[in-house]
């Protein structure tokens, strides 16, 4: 049987290059768990921000494997190497993405808006102070800023802008970068969201969350409205809840 | 880099307001063979700049595509797809450079992969 994900023996790398880490294989794990929902879904073009090694991004085209033959992948990292190794990751996969070195998705913003109908992304996360933010070095992979959010905040308009009308963006958070705030905010820009994977390390506890616009969802000034009274961030609020508990509930029955 | 991202790139400095198409300076062009999937050309034959493929494709060495854009009905020829086909996705920019059409800042191409950032002055 064809491996399901990139194999990590064949994923190349770069000391200057994030490995692919927890924080990678949750994201992958959260694409597996939703795979007959995504080969369903059709994806035309598909997209990375900030590849990195390329794990998630050939993980992605092996797992939509030729049940999607119709879907073509983009990559960017900011970091020359990580588009390089992405590059030798891919081809020793035998799958293939068209790759850019740029900020985030500077330079597609125009022309690409409104066409990606599947986004995934693990951002620099962590908490740091402002100044390590995208350097040139490593901790560029890691370092985001106050409460971790620096460049996920420059990231969520760039994902709004890019995804088509059904589009879906898989992202992964950390417990610090206070994703139900996150949620709320892109409530009020009309999507949808929900956990597709919860998972605690020693370190730090991940989120992936799935957007998706949804149409339900009016946009009335400033404050999104759901049909049915409450205002979307009260109704996001309540559901974000009861996600997490039903999550933390299924983990541990699972661990038994 | 293939033609169908040529396509979706414009010259992303400060102040440029005709970034798009990039000039294409070719020095290596690879093709390789992709399965034909007429479904995606036909949905992306709307979303394309037809002139500007035309153009890259004849600068990448495959002068096949007819100038002008086509009328929607030609979505029914499995010779014109073919065609699109090739300069859409099996040609490919490994080494080289897009030039930004309002300033002529080169962004080069390398190993197929453009680098599109850039310095301070120009964020
Ligand atoms: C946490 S790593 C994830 C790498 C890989 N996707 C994975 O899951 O293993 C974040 C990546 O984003 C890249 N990155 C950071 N800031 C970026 C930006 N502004 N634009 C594009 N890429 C960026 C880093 O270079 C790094 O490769």
């Amino acid at each position: 049987m064809p491996p399901r994900i990139a194999q990590i023996r064949l994923v190349s790398s770069h000391p200057q290059v994030y490995a692919p880490c927890d924080d990678s294989f949750a994201l992958v794990d959260a694409l597996l768990a939703d795979r007959s929902k995504l080969l369903d879904h059709h994806p035309s073009i598909c997209m990375e921000i900030g590849s990195g090694s390329g794990y998630v991004i050939t993980s992605l085209a092996i797992i939509l494997g030729s049940g999607s033959k119709n879907a073509h992948y983009f990559a960017t990292d900011m970091n020359p190497h990580a588009t390089k190794v992405t590059r030798e990751t891919l081809e020793a996969h035998g799958v293939h993405a068209e790759l850019l070195t740029t900020n985030i998705a500077s330079g597609l913003e125009k022309r690409l808006s409104g066409m990606v109908d599947l986004m995934v992304i693990n951002p620099p996360y962590v908490p740091t102070p402002e100044d390590e933010v995208g350097g040139s070095g490593l901790s560029a992979a890691w370092a985001g800023g106050e409460n971790g959010r620096s460049v996920i905040d420059k990231i969520l308009p760039v994902a709004d802008n890019l995804l088509s009308e059904k589009g879906l963006l898989y992202m992964l958070f950390l417990a610090e970068n206070d994703p139900l705030q996150i949620c709320l905010q892109m409530r009020d820009k009309g999507y949808g969201a929900k956990i597709i994977v919860q998972r605690s390390t020693e370190e730090e506890t991940l989120h992936v969350i799935k957007f998706w616009r949804d149409p339900d969802i009016q946009i009335e000034g400033n404050e999104a409205v759901v049909s049915g009274g409450k205002t979307a961030p009260q109704r996001g609020l309540d559901f974000l809840r009861s996600q997490i508990s039903r999550l933390s509930f299924r983990e541990t029955r699972q661990q038994r | 880099m293939r033609l169908l991202t040529h396509n979706m790139l414009s010259s992303n400095i400060k102040g440029v307001i005709n970034g798009f198409p990039l000039r294409i300076e070719a020095d290596n062009v690879v093709v390789k063979q992709v399965d034909f999937n007429p479904d995606f050309l036909k949905n992306m034959f709307s979303k394309i700049d037809w002139k500007a493929l035309a153009e890259a494709s004849k600068i990448m060495g495959y002068p096949e595509l007819p100038d002008e854009t086509p009328d929607h009905s030609i979505l029914d020829s499995d010779d014109f797809l073919q065609k699109f086909h090739h300069a859409l996705l099996e040609l490919h920019l490994e080494e080289g450079a897009l030039v930004c059409p309002e300033t002529g800042r080169r962004f080069p191409v390398n190993k197929g992969i453009p680098n599109m950032l850039l310095h301070e002055d120009e964020v």
